[in-house]
């Protein structure tokens, strides 16, 4: 077993789990996996632990929208170059580039659809290399990040069986 | 109407009491499950409704569709298992078919059928509706609760005509390494004694990996392996299993099937199919988590002070309760609200056991390990 994938696995399941209960499913000791986790959050493969949210269930506003993002390059501008600038706004919360028609994309949220679509015109387009926006605003969210929104987890096996 | 005497003579299943009492109460965390959590593999659940739309309903052979029994001979190579689809494969209704149609095909009224004991609930039943007689062997928490030469010959096995062997073990999560189990082989040589081993939970060890009875010199003529998809694959109410033998085995168990159950279900068949084809990634994932599980029950168990040997198979640990497993197993489903199954349950020498199943999502398990851990305290046997 590697023990970093393992550690890594369990706390991508659920980041709350306390130490003991990851030493208790690994077989490490409580020692050794506080030491992983802290060699792992020093080398920069744990970013951060963070709470998967079902806005549905929250008053007030939340709007999220994926942003497609074609870009032009040029001698003294890299991708790198445009992430860095584009990844500073607290609006943007992921930011990927991928393979295929466009070359960013980009995740955004805000309180509204207005106030998402004017970062995109206001803050985004007008960055020199962005050649051209496409924003599709998420309508609903069934599964994020290995959790489905749904309701019907019942179990519905015999209570007791053989 | 008068009921047969060898049905009369079995009583209901013990299991049953404790889910008449669990089904009455509210919020009850269940540790008592002899199945998975998990669903069947998606792969497989929509081969399965595709050949609904496909309109797929009709009897297949009686030994199973051929490209299943294909994929099995492929499928049990892992355990270095060939056998023939052709005359040595035969699927059936779940292994529990598989097991009853061995036993109908092999024993003649009062024959004696050695099973080891703490088992599954159902094997001394087929027995005796089989017309034979079950003859107790028993095994020892000192051996990890492993099947051994000399209880086999102290128990009379030698004049037994079958035995029943079952690792993995349910209940009691006990596995059996190649030397004990060659321990086991030659006891059936030397006096002749057919060997059925439900291997269901193969699939499912934990640090280190299964070996069939099978396998070992001499074994392969006098064996039947059960294996089927219930367990590894989370394919339990599809019913599909199936037994491996030499061709004159498996002509006569066939010879019943086809009678009774004419084939095994043609859905739950193209289920399987697809699961061999392509839900290894499924199945070892879900192997992963029990093992989780599995480690984590037992660390729990050790901390509490709960005598557990380190289980290494299926879905179960087997702690000592140190006392009357029924009173344990009734006070903590009554003040705590967790079922688990006595050890009693499943034949002598498993009383003072509990069986705890970890075929629970981690979330409940804890919950339910700090709930037991609360009762066990207080408890005085």
């Amino acid at each position: 077993m590697d023990e970093k994938r393992e550690l890594v696995d369990l706390l991508r399941e659920n980041a709350r789990q306390s130490t003991a209960d990851l030493a208790r499913q690994t077989g490490l000791s409580e020692d050794r996996v506080e030491e992983l986790v802290a060699e792992l959050e020093a080398s920069g493969v744990l970013r951060g632990y963070q709470a998967v949210v079902d806005w549905d269930g929250l008053d007030g506003e939340h709007v999220q929208a994926e942003v497609e993002l074609n870009v032009e390059l040029d001698r003294e501008t890299k991708y790198t170059d445009i992430a860095r600038r584009i990844a500073k706004f607290p609006e943007v919360s992921s930011l990927r580039l991928v393979s295929g028609t466009y070359d960013f994309a980009v995740d955004v949220e805000g309180e509204s659809m207005r106030g998402v679509s004017q970062f995109v015109s206001d803050q985004i387009a007008p960055i020199p290399e962005v050649t051209q926006t496409v924003t599709h605003f998420v309508m609903d969210t069934y599964k994020e990040r290995g959790i489905e929104f749904d309701d019907y987890d019942e179990d519905d096996r015999l209570s007791v069986s053989p | 109407m008068k009921i047969a005497d060898r049905v009369e003579q079995v009583p209901p299943s013990g299991i049953r009491r404790f889910f008449e009492l669990a089904e009455e109460m509210d919020d009850v965390i269940s540790l008592g499950v002899g199945e998975p959590d998990f669903s069947a593999p998606w792969a497989a659940r929509t081969a399965a409704i595709d050949s609904l739309e496909r309109g797929r309903t009709s009897y297949t052979a009686n030994r199973g569709m051929r490209e299943l029994r294909e994929a099995i001979q492929r499928y049990v190579r892992r355990w270095d298992l060939e056998y023939d689809p052709d005359t040595e494969i035969l699927v059936t209704t779940g292994a529990s078919e598989a097991v009853d149609l061995a036993m109908r095909a092999f024993v003649e009224p009062g024959d004696a059928v050695a099973v080891h004991q703490p088992s599954y609930v159902s094997y001394v039943p087929t027995v005796t509706f089989a017309g034979g007689e079950p003859l107790t062997v028993p095994t020892y928490p000192e051996d990890d609760f492993a099947l051994t030469y000399d209880a086999l010959r102290e128990a009379g096995a030698a004049d037994a005509e079958v035995l029943m062997l079952c690792y993995p073990n349910n209940p009691t999560g006990a596995v059996m390494e190649e030397d004990g189990l060659r321990e086991v082989a030659e006891f059936a040589r030397e006096h002749d004694l057919a060997v059925l081993a439900d291997e269901i939970y193969a699939g499912l060890r934990y640090e280190g990996e299964h070996t069939s009875i099978a396998t070992l010199p001499g074994m392969r003529e006098r064996t039947v392996v059960f294996n089927g998809f219930s367990k590894t694959h989370a394919m339990t109410g599809l019913r599909l299993g199936f037994a491996l033998a030499p061709p004159e085995a498996i002509d006569a168990m066939n010879r019943i099937h086809q009678y009774t159950m004419l084939s095994s279900p043609t859905t739950a068949q193209y289920a399987a199919i697809e699961a061999l084809r392509s839900c290894d990634d499924a199945v070892s994932e879900m192997r992963t988590q029990f093992d989780r599980r599995r480690r984590f029950v037992l660390s729990r168990f050790d901390e509490m002070g709960l005598d557990c040997f380190e289980a290494r198979g299926a879905f179960y640990a087997f702690p000592d309760c140190g006392g009357d497993d029924e009173a344990f197993a009734e006070g903590l489903l009554e003040s705590e609200r967790v079922a688990l199954v006595p050890g009693s349950v499943f034949g002598p020498g498993g009383e003072g056991h509990l069986r705890v199943s970890y075929a629970t999502g981690m979330d409940e398990l804890k919950t339910a390990m700090d709930r037991i851990e609360r009762f066990a305290a207080d408890w005085s046997g």
